[in-house]
């Protein structure tokens, strides 16, 4: 066969047509119609727009004012921000150290901000495609393990060893959603998969695990792992603390997400199942090559909607003692003398939550885009 | 109920000289019955036309030949293997036999390419290479070996139904089957794909063929199966069967495809 199109009747008539026609014409679109086509196509959009606009008025010079004019961004003690009738970001400047790494001993944190950057570091090279290959992204991963916990743990290389109940601010939150996700992702496939088994049991056991978990608060499936989990424990098998919350939000993560993927998991045709069946494809061959990538791509919003609320769920490990960044900083604004400006200090964590979120539903969308690209369906 | 394993001894004496065979075949849908005591012998090389109006069981017929249905009575054997729940004969089966769909079913998210390779790699064990070739292979033969590397949503109808063919050709199957291969295509394109059929035919290729293209039917088919309501009406060469069906319910069907 040659290179040509010849034989092909869509090609042919594709290839004879362009180039021979004129460009469409580029649209112009005026500053009136533009509004008229955004701000006010209703009435009702017309009064939105109004209602925006005056709040914003109203609140935004004030919000300035406090935020940025009469603020003070450096001081070097509280007497200064007490004088001041606006914002006091000096706060953070005083009290960033306890707010982000928590209880850790002091002058190790240097060890917890290099785990964090090696950390980070090791995400985005995740996030960039050029680099999804396994022997690039296993020995990234395995360093990043290594070197995030030898920081974390020390006792080895001159370390001194810090317990994980010491552990705190954002190293815990990232710790926390990470392990959610690795434990729980999985998980919310095979429940997902289980659900819409054609084994009566296996649905059985996925119906009753996702309907009996889904109905139960976070704080109090992390309760039960805290503290009543260990009671059915044989005397002196326990395990790690951290890795038990872990779990726990692992679990609560992976019986929502697998009810999103489920979602995904009917969208699919029939026709996709008896061609892979036809081929002579088994069951998980089926399902990982043909229906998963197809499903998560479908369900992709919603799988993000729960992973999102998985990083803000890390918060709820307050009620156990453990000082993730939300905590952690509560217990660091009862200090007396900066009390007051306990409001700047939440709106800096509160910045830093918005922060990866809103990088997490970025990436969402070029993914999305990513996978998008020439299919349909 | 259909339990009991293959007995050997017969099936190897039908072996060289039977490919399909369906005996007192039974299958219901609720209180429906689809299939009503089909009995069917297919040679290999043999190429069978199965015509009918809709709702008469040729699509659950073929369908039960690859175990996509199960039927509830009688025996289905495949190249000697006899069709039951035995997961290893099923998938034995279905190694041998290829599918092509009414609605294409090409896999959306992987390149053409990939939907060619990707049985062959998995079932077959093959090394990437050598199944990346045999799919360029068979895409020259349904020519469209430059559509390869796109995705099957950049195709029209009938270059996806040819890759459709070319990605069951690729497990090297002994029969094919076809459920109305050209019924979701515009008017212009089902010629590309009975053009391929023909080939495929001319070839030796045994085939069990569910359409209402009579123009192809006549061409290729050694073999014509008129089916209603779950029945198999009457089976003829195509000679007879176009010209002097017996049976008057054949001659009704007939006479109202053929003067649409």
């Amino acid at each position: 066969m040659t290179d040509n199109s010849l034989t092909d009747t869509a090609g042919r008539t594709a290839a004879a047509t362009s180039g021979r026609r004129p460009p469409p014409p580029i649209e112009r679109i005026p500053v009136l119609r533009w509004i008229r086509e955004n701000l006010a196509q209703t009435p009702f959009n017309m009064l939105v727009t109004v209602i925006c606009l005056v709040v914003l008025f109203y609140a935004l010079p004030s919000f300035v004012e406090w935020g940025l004019i009469n603020a003070t961004f450096v001081a070097a003690d509280h007497t200064v921000c007490r004088e001041a009738t606006g914002a006091c970001w000096a706060v953070i400047g005083e009290k960033h150290r306890p707010m982000f790494f928590g209880i850790y001993p002091y002058e190790e944190h240097w060890r917890l901000l290099v785990a964090v950057i090696i950390y980070i570091s090791a995400v985005i090279i995740t996030m960039i495609p050029a680099f999804w290959q396994y022997r690039i992204l296993v020995p990234v991963w395995l360093f990043t393990l290594a070197s995030t916990l030898t920081l974390m743990w020390g006792g080895v290389l001159g370390l001194p060893e810090v317990d994980n109940s010491q552990w705190g601010g954002l190293p815990l939150t990232l710790i926390l959603f990470s392990g959610t996700l690795v434990i729980g992702f999985p998980l919310a496939i095979v429940l997902a998969l289980g659900r819409r088994s054609s084994m009566p049991a296996v649905k059985a056991v996925s119906v009753v695990f996702i309907e009996s978990l889904r109905g139960v608060p976070l704080i109090t499936i992390l309760f039960v792992a805290v503290n009543v989990f260990p009671l059915f424990l044989p005397q002196g098998l326990d395990f790690d603390k951290l890795l038990r919350v872990m779990v726990g939000m692992a679990i609560f993560f992976a019986c929502y997400q697998a009810e999103v993927i489920r979602g995904g998991l009917q969208a699919i045709s029939r026709g996709q199942y008896e061609a892979a069946e036809a081929l002579g494809l088994g069951y998980w061959q089926t399902m990982i090559r043909i229906i998963l990538p197809q499903a998560l791509r479908i369900s992709l919003p919603g799988i993000v909607n729960h992973i999102i609320a998985a990083f803000k769920n890390t918060s709820f490990v307050l009620i156990i003692g453990l000082f993730d960044m939300l905590t952690a900083t509560t217990a660091v604004m009862q200090d007396p003398e900066w009390r007051r400006f306990t409001i700047e200090a939440y709106l800096c964590v509160g910045f830093v939550y918005f922060c990866f979120c809103f990088a997490l539903s970025k990436y969402s969308q070029l993914v999305e885009r990513w996978l998008g690209e020439g299919k349909k369906f | 109920m259909n339990t009991d394993s293959a007995s050997p001894m017969t099936q190897q004496e039908q072996d060289g000289e039977t490919a399909i065979e369906l005996i007192d075949v039974n299958k219901w849908y609720g209180d429906f019955q689809a299939l009503c005591d089909v009995n069917i012998s297919i040679r290999r090389g043999e190429r069978v036309v199965v015509c009918g109006p809709s709702g008469s069981g040729k699509s659950t017929m073929i369908r039960c030949i690859n175990r996509l249905e199960h039927h509830q009575g009688g025996k289905i054997i495949v190249d000697g293997i006899e069709l039951t729940d035995n997961i290893k004969n099923i998938e034995a089966v279905r190694s041998e036999v290829g599918m092509v769909f009414q609605s294409f079913n090409l896999f959306p998210h992987m390149r053409i390419i990939d939907n060619l390779t990707l049985a062959p790699m998995l079932v077959r064990k093959m090394p990437k290479a050598d199944a990346e070739a045999l799919a360029m292979q068979y895409l020259e033969r349904v020519q469209i070996p430059e559509q390869a590397y796109k995705y099957p949503g950049q195709l029209s109808g009938g270059q996806q139904q040819r890759v459709a063919i070319a990605r069951s050709l690729c497990m090297q199957p002994r029969v094919m089957l076809f459920d109305e291969p050209t019924s979701a295509l515009d008017p212009e394109m089902i010629k590309e794909v009975l053009d391929v059929m023909v080939e495929l035919a001319d070839d030796g290729m045994t085939m069990v063929v569910v359409t209402h293209e009579m123009g192809f039917a006549k061409t290729v088919a050694d073999k014509m199966i008129f089916m209603d309501k779950g029945e198999i009406v009457e089976i003829a060469p195509p000679e007879i069967f176009f010209t002097t069906p017996e049976s008057e319910r054949t001659q009704m069907f007939l006479n109202q495809i053929l003067t649409h």
